[in-house]
């Protein structure tokens, strides 16, 4: 359960902007996900900043979220809206270009 | 019961400030609640918005949120710069919030539950930043191409429509239209209110546009199709004060211009503010009979609007000099405005905002169509009557005296332009026709109907001369009213017959002063012979008087005795002689 499943982009820092709605259930597991993504595959290379936009309404417009919650993935590469509680493990790992790691419980099948 | 009913508050409506628009839904959007505009591409579906929120803003002070899900904040910006709307300065002066919304398939990944309070946020944020009152949501449709969960979009659309009613600000949704329904999404099914459908119809190479109210809870409204145009002011729906008939009316007489046909009015003349109708065949004189009335106004001092479009304005003012009408120093002067052009230049549409521009501009107190029949190239007959009895009744509502030729094609033929189509609109119907006799044709004119006042039913000869048109005295032959070549032949008649009575009339007082003096001659014979009749009686009395005279003297001496002594002292005159 240590990163070291993603050798090939170890090196590159994340930033990781999560767009919440208070403790709403699809917020509340959003960031349950993203945390335990970032421990599990990003440890100690990521910038992780998580913005309510109910208590900052005008961030909203600013990082252009229509859906909520929604994690803006700044960098590497181009930015990425990833839009959704982030519970489709696989497919958040694929678009953050991660290599699944197979001890991961939240992967299914 | 009808207590009741008064103390029920009527549907709260917010104005548009849109030409028109006002009128047809009788008074403007449901306010507090989402109106859906849908419509086909160009047809103006955003600015429509955008100019609800301008208009807003500018004439009824409510603060406006425009949320833009395809075009940028810039875009619309520079788009709507043409029409004098400066969005830039409204955001400035915090009265409007322009909020893009940018959603791109190829930036989105969808990993799980969501919703779409993020846009909920966006809009609550602008709406309460600068206390919105109206709220337009243009095409909000994109997010389905940007979201491919359906069931999360459409619950979440419902979701914030009912949270836009519930904050109470009136909201206008813009949607394109789909096939088979209102729009592609079915977002009709969530917007209940009011729905209003744009539409955009290519009718022999020639753009219409229409608008149509959908349906509107809550409140009457106009249920035609009801034209609209783009022009530089903004959208102007037509049409704009035909829904009732109420406008004042005048009893002043206005003249047309030539004095005989006034006379063919009992009143002299046609009522200020009212319709007047020239029809006729070809070369029946129609534009110079519209040229005289123009003529006429002018000279009132008056401004005149001639729209012509058959004529330039150069060649109208010839071809009115060589009858005498100079035009020209009107143009001048600025009292009259000819507007030259050709009916397809534009659709009907166009054409009336023209005309109702120009009226605006210039204000007239006459304005003149020669011909309407020509409108007929650019549209469907229905269509054209449409649009008359829009500008009809805009002129009247104005009180602008108005005139129209129309052509009408030979004897009996299609005369439906006319006869079924406008002249129920108009108030005075002239009808100008080739009176065909033997070898010539001549004009004449008569009055099929005038509204309000008795007027003649003659069919009058007219002629159009260098002095300007003049109408012929009646002259009733023997078969009726003459025309033309009989009228001089019985001109000639009727000469000839004067001449003879004429000379009758002289010989029969020749005769008389003959027989006077005749009279006379005798008179003084007679007089003549009494004179020595009597002059002979007055001789013999006198005579007679002396000889009694003298016998009752030689009485007198002889009853004295004493025989006269002849040569004494006695005065006896009758002795000597």
């Amino acid at each position: 359960m240590k990163p070291e499943q993603g050798e090939d982009t170890s090196g590159t820092a994340y930033v990781l902007h999560l767009y919440i709605t208070g403790v709403t259930p699809n917020s509340t597991r959003a960031v349950r996900n993203l945390k335990d993504i970032c421990d599990r595959y990003l440890a100690g290379r990521y910038e992780l900043q998580i913005v309510d936009i109910y208590q900052q309404p005008e961030k909203a417009q600013e990082a252009r979220i229509v859906a909520a919650p929604t994690l803006v993935k700044r960098s590497p590469g181009g930015a990425r809206w990833l839009v959704g509680d982030l519970s489709d493990r696989e497919r958040v790992l694929a678009l953050l270009d991660l290599t699944p790691d197979p001890n991961d419980p939240y992967l299914h099948g | 019961m009808s207590t009741l009913s008064h103390s029920l508050a009527a549907l709260a409506k917010a104005p548009t400030g849109i030409e028109g628009l006002d009128e047809v839904t009788e008074g403007g959007l449901p306010r507090g609640r989402p109106t859906l505009i849908c419509g086909t591409a160009g047809c103006g579906k955003t600015l429509m918005g955008i100019e609800f929120l301008v208009r807003g803003i500018q004439e009824f002070d409510e603060p406006g949120v425009l949320m833009a899900f395809e075009e940028t904040a810039e875009e619309l910006a520079s788009n709507v710069t043409s029409l004098g709307f400066d969005l830039k300065q409204l955001q400035a002066d915090k009265k409007l919030r322009v909020d893009h919304v940018h959603v791109d398939r190829s930036e989105i990944e969808e990993t799980g539950e969501y919703d779409l309070e993020g846009l909920f946020i966006r809009l609550g944020y602008a709406i309460d930043s600068i206390g919105a009152k109206r709220v337009v949501l243009d095409t909000i449709e994109s997010l389905f191409s940007g979201f491919t969960n359906q069931a999360i979009l459409r619950s979440e659309i419902r979701r914030l429509f009912r949270w836009l009613k519930d904050k109470g600000v009136t909201t206008v949704i813009t949607a394109e239209r789909g096939e088979g329904q209102l729009t592609r999404q079915g977002l009709e099914e969530y917007v209940s209110d009011c729905v209003i459908l744009l539409d955009n119809r290519v009718v022999n190479q020639i753009t219409t546009r229409r608008l149509r109210i959908v349906k509107y809870r809550g409140s009457t409204h106009g249920t035609n199709e009801y034209p609209y145009l783009i022009t530089e002011d903004g959208l102007s729906v037509l049409p704009v004060t035909s829904l009732k008939l109420t406008h004042e009316v005048s009893n002043e007489i206005v003249s047309t211009g030539v004095p005989g046909l006034d006379e063919m009015f009992t009143r002299g003349g046609l009522y200020r503010g009212s319709s007047a109708l020239i029809t006729g065949t070809a070369g029946t004189a129609k534009t110079t009979l519209a040229a005289a009335f123009a003529l006429e106004s002018c000279r009132r001092g008056e401004q005149c609007l001639f729209f012509a479009f058959e004529e330039s304005p150069q060649q109208l003012i010839r071809n009115m000099l060589s009858v005498g009408m100079d035009l020209r120093p009107y143009v001048e002067q600025g009292l009259l405005h000819i507007e030259a052009s050709r009916p397809t230049l534009n659709g009907l549409e166009q054409h009336l905002v023209t005309i109702h521009k120009l009226i605006g501009q210039y204000k007239p107190q006459t304005v003149i169509i020669d011909p309407i029949s020509n409108l007929v190239s650019v549209g469907s007959l229905v269509e054209v009557r449409g649009m008359l009895t829009r500008l009809i009744d805009y002129l009247k509502v104005k009180g602008i005296t108005a005139l129209f030729t129309a052509l009408v094609s030979g004897r009996n033929a299609n005369q439906e332009m006319t006869e079924e189509g406008v002249s129920s609109l108009v108030d005075v119907w002239l009808h100008v026709r080739d009176l065909e006799g033997i070898g010539e044709r001549n004009r004449g004119l008569s009055i099929l109907k005038a509204r309000g006042m008795a007027h003649s039913n003659q069919v009058r000869e007219f002629l159009v001369t260098s002095e300007g048109v003049r109408l012929l005295d009646v002259v009733l032959g023997p078969t009726g009213i003459i025309t033309g070549a009989s009228r001089h032949t019985q001109f000639l008649q009727e000469q000839a017959l004067a001449t003879a009575a004429q000379q009758e009339i002289e010989r029969r007082e020749r005769e008389l002063e003959r027989k006077r003096r005749v009279l006379e001659a005798t008179i003084a014979n007679l007089r003549t012979e009494f004179e020595s009749v009597e002059e002979e009686l007055r001789q013999t009395n006198q005579e007679e008087e002396q000889r009694r005279e003298d016998l009752s003297q030689g009485r007198r001496q002889i009853a004295k005795g004493n025989p006269a002594p002849l040569a004494g002292n006695s005065p006896a005159a009758p002795t000597h002689s």
